[in-house]
């Protein structure tokens, strides 16, 4: 066979493979930067933001900041703090037991329904979840409310933490069912003795990934808790009245007509960022000491 | 190692491949050391030994792989036509398109067509003309002796072929670049006989248009198609001769252990 | 032989009940927990039918769906279709956006970064998939929108109107809120979901199919191009796939950017809406029972598109997976 001629020179093939190399570096460079971009600025605009009335006053009628009298958050803070961790008592063992459903009875002939219903309401935007959490919990009620809120944040953890709940459960070699059952323990036992105890990190990680989703989300909470400018007046009105949320309120201050509160909407957001942050690298760190 | 002599029938060619002290090490780890043998032109050199004998690592040194392998280092030289491939300046592509290899398993690339596999490496050299395409490829096929069975479908996905068929398709990509030697590391080991026996049959015509290395962990093998043979141990070539000497008359014990089964 | 110390303990079986009784009762409530899971997922389609059913009925499927007239004032039209053309372009066009700079990351990452600037790429391009919306939104109009009008679309506006008069109505207003401020930031929203799932794909290309590359004398980006990417084609359409579904039914960034103008047509820079920021922006004020019911109609389109996307993602990487493993 004859020694073919090479139209396209060696140099230009490693020319062209330079050039992408540096367009793909260029690339990452022009997803990346952005990212940086934003979070200086939340960081840089948000920081002067925060103070001591940030934590502990209420925030009133816009005239409280346009007059410079003292105004805050501390209703939206805890409002999140109520209705996220609301939701995550309402999530978590609806999500584990849908997880352990898939993952300990694999031959179930509802899982592969199940499965696909998980999947679908994983994928489905949140604000339809605060319309259905609307249309379940607020109009029965004839009122916005905490409870509602949290049930509209339930259902977008849901399906996370029932996908990473039957993940973590499934890495775990079914041969370690088999020795426990071998022993003469009754399957419920071992699943809530030996298995899910040996599945905790995956179990808690996927728990603080669904909690870190369903913090930032702003659309379902906007027509289920709604939003207050004051703290509820008792104790009931965190759960059967209209509550603040730090996404919620994040919104409302940066769409207001009012400059104080678009600075204070950069404080709701470096709190906001700060939260979800700190949530994610737990959850990494929970992973790598695994 | 001492130095193997190299045979002195009248049987030997000139020397196409040679090495010279040809070492690869893995971090301090070493896979084979202070290797110098010849390879003829035309001719089927069999690399033999038990497993982790570093036959494979040698094999892979010739066409520069380890360069892509982390922490592997190679020293030594491996003269192509008399010219070191790892010579400064020596640009290991050009080296891969010279010195062809064929896998274990076999690789056709799955999403292409049989025809394309085959041509993958001739476009990727910028050839287009559509008529040299084909030309080659029918010559590679027919070398391969794959053409009659695949020459009605050429268009079908590389992957549906059986292992055999792939194995020769892999090697017909090998051969349309036109390489002047082919590497062969262990190249039926995962196919069943019938398809081994078939591709021991083409190498015997291959050799006259390529020199051929072939790594094997069968020495049945090893004695059926090869001209000559290299015996490695733990890292070390213990033995290099025409593959009748080795077989009839190994001059060290190691290789009269290996041979007549005692391990390996 | 020796007697096990606690032979007589172990000797004794636990009671009936303990046994069986307690497996009958943990699988009937796990089995509980999984089908509430289930009447959930399903109850999210019937109620935003339900509720939208008022609206639907009055225009009728199709009707509602193509009717261009949004008037929640005067005359209580309601018509869907400036929504559904603004999502459908502002997620195409995102996706189109995002679609190389994602794969671009996903390259660099899998095949050319040192292993620890891969970790750091990664980490970095999920991260961006937590930023809240909310907080994109909030940069967005305080420094984004400014930015891009100071920068480009005053510019071009200008250059425009003096040299091609003909296509301002195509650029529309150039003060910020508007379709392009929220495709751009939309785009940057979704490039993680293409990058992860193309990341793994590349990932799990078989070592044997780059080395039959190399040996052919291929370049390093030969390599990539003609054995790698198209084994994790897969997975690097379904990560296409899954941005696209996200791009839809992205809610707050895009209705704090985009302008909120409810009728067609839409321009390039100009504002516009999509169905969640429709209902984002109408429904807290909505009072009147047609005016909710057509939100919740949007809704309801919004879930059939989103569920299409979602089975058409699956389908599609079944399909183009090869040999039937996952990529």
């Amino acid at each position: 066979m004859k020694n073919h001629a090479e139209p396209i020179s060696l140099k230009r093939r490693y020319r062209r493979d330079h050039a992408i190399r540096l367009l793909l570096a260029a690339a990452t460079l022009l997803v990346l930067v952005p990212l940086l971009i934003v979070i200086s600025y939340v960081v840089i605009q948000g920081v002067n933001g925060l103070s001591w009335d940030l934590f502990t006053q209420e925030l009133g009628s816009p005239s409280r900041a346009r007059l410079g009298q003292p105004t805050g958050l501390v209703h939206t803070m805890i409002g999140t703090l109520v209705v996220d961790g609301l939701s995550l008592i309402m999530a978590v063992p609806l999500g584990i037991g849908a997880g352990i459903m898939l993952a300990e009875y694999p031959d179930h002939r509802l899982n592969p329904l199940l499965r696909l219903l998980n999947d679908t309401l994983n994928g489905m935007p949140a604000i339809l979840k605060g319309l259905l959490a609307f249309a379940l919990i607020v109009k029965p009620m004839g009122t916005f409310s905490g409870i509602s809120g949290a049930v509209a944040l339930g259902f977008v953890m849901l399906p996370i933490i029932a996908r990473s709940t039957e993940s973590a459960l499934s890495i775990i070699p079914w041969s370690i069912r088999e020795a426990g059952l071998a022993l003469g323990i009754p399957r419920w036992r071992v699943v809530l003795s030996a298995i899910i105890p040996a599945a905790k990190v995956g179990l808690v990680t996927g728990t603080l990934i669904a909690f870190a989703r369903a913090v930032g989300e702003a659309a379902p909470l906007l027509f289920t808790s709604f939003g207050n400018n004051y703290l509820p007046g008792h104790l009931s009105g965190w759960l059967l009245g209209p509550v603040d949320t730090l996404p919620q309120r994040l919104y409302s201050l940066a769409i207001s007509p009012y400059q104080q509160w678009h600075e204070m909407g950069w404080a709701a957001g470096i709190v906001l960022l700060g939260l979800v942050i700190i949530t994610f690298v737990t959850a990494r760190l929970a992973v790598r000491r695994r | 190692m001492e130095q193997q002599k190299t045979p002195s029938t009248a049987e030997t060619g000139e020397v196409r491949l040679e090495t010279k002290g040809l070492s690869v090490h893995y971090g301090d780890a070493v896979g084979v050391r202070e290797v110098s043998i010849p390879v003829y032109s035309n001719r089927i050199t069999a690399l033999i030994g038990p497993s982790g004998c570093g036959k494979t690592t040698f094999l892979r040194a010739l066409n520069r792989m380890h360069d892509l392998t982390r922490g592997a280092r190679v020293s030594g030289q491996a003269l192509l036509d008399g010219h070191d491939i790892y010579g400064p300046g020596v640009d290991p592509v050009i080296i891969r398109r010279r010195i062809g290899m064929v896998f274990q398993k076999p690789t056709p690339f799955p999403t292409m067509s049989i025809f394309d596999n085959v041509v993958a490496g001739l476009k990727l050299v910028g050839i287009k003309q559509k008529e040299l395409l084909a030309e080659v490829a029918e010559n590679a096929l027919r070398q391969a002796a794959l053409w009659d069975e695949v020459k009605d479908r050429l268009n079908l996905p590389g992957g549906s072929l059986s292992g055999g068929q792939q194995q020769r398709l892999s090697i017909a990509r090998a051969l349309a670049v036109d390489p002047e030697v082919l590497l062969m590391d262990e190249p039926t080991s995962s196919l069943d006989p019938q398809s081994t026996m078939r591709i021991e049959e083409l190498l015997a015509e291959l050799k006259k248009q390529v020199t051929i290395i072939i790594v094997t962990h069968s020495m049945q093998q090893a004695s059926r198609v090869s001209d000559y043979t290299a015996f490695f141990f733990v890292g070390d070539l213990i033995e290099f001769n025409t593959t009748t000497k080795i077989y009839t008359n190994p001059e060290q014990q190691r290789t009269e252990e290996y041979i007549t089964g005692r391990f390996g | 032989m020796s007697v096990n110390p606690a032979a007589e303990q172990l000797s004794r079986t636990p009671p009936l009940l303990y046994r069986w009784l307690g497996d009958r009762i943990f699988a009937i409530l796990v089995t509980l927990l999984g089908s509430l899971v289930m009447a959930l997922a399903i109850s999210l389609a019937v109620v935003l039918y339900w509720e939208g059913a008022a609206a639907i009925r009055e225009f009728g499927f199709w009707g509602f769906l193509t009717g261009t007239t949004w008037d929640p004032a005067l005359r209580l039209e309601f018509g869907a279709l400036p929504f559904f053309v603004g999502t459908v372009v502002t997620s195409v066009a995102a996706l189109a956006l995002s679609f190389f700079p994602a794969i671009a990351v996903a390259i660099f990452s899998a095949e050319y970064a040192p292993r620890w600037l891969s970790h750091i790429i990664d980490g970095l391009v999920d991260l961006i998939a937590a930023v809240p919306s909310v907080v994109l939104g909030i940069w967005g109009i305080f420094v984004l929108t400014p930015w891009l009008r100071d920068k480009f679309y005053m510019p071009i506006f200008t250059w425009a109107s003096e040299h091609h008069p003909a296509w301002l109505p195509i650029i529309g207003n150039p003060m910020g809120y508007g379709m392009a401020t929220a495709v751009i930031v939309l785009a940057l929203m979704i490039v993680p979901f293409t990058a992860a799932l193309s990341r793994d794909a590349i990932r799990l290309v078989p070592a044997a199919q780059r080395e039959a590359a190399w040996a052919l004398g291929a370049t390093r980006w030969e390599v990539i191009r003609m054995a790698v990417l198209p084994y994790a084609r897969g997975g690097i359409t379904a990560g296409a796939i899954l941005s696209f579904g996200r791009a839809i039914g992205e809610t707050m960034a895009v209705a704090m950017l985009i302008g909120n103008k409810n009728t067609l047509p839409f321009t390039l820079f100009g504002p516009a809406a999509t169905m969640p920021s429709v209902i984002i922006n109408e429904f807290r004020e909505a009072v009147e029972n047609l005016h909710l019911s057509s939100l919740m109609a949007i809704g309801f389109y919004l879930f059939l598109i989103s569920l299409t996307v979602n089975l058409l993602a699956a389908y599609i990487q079944r399909r183009m997976t090869v040999g039937g493993r996952a990529t």
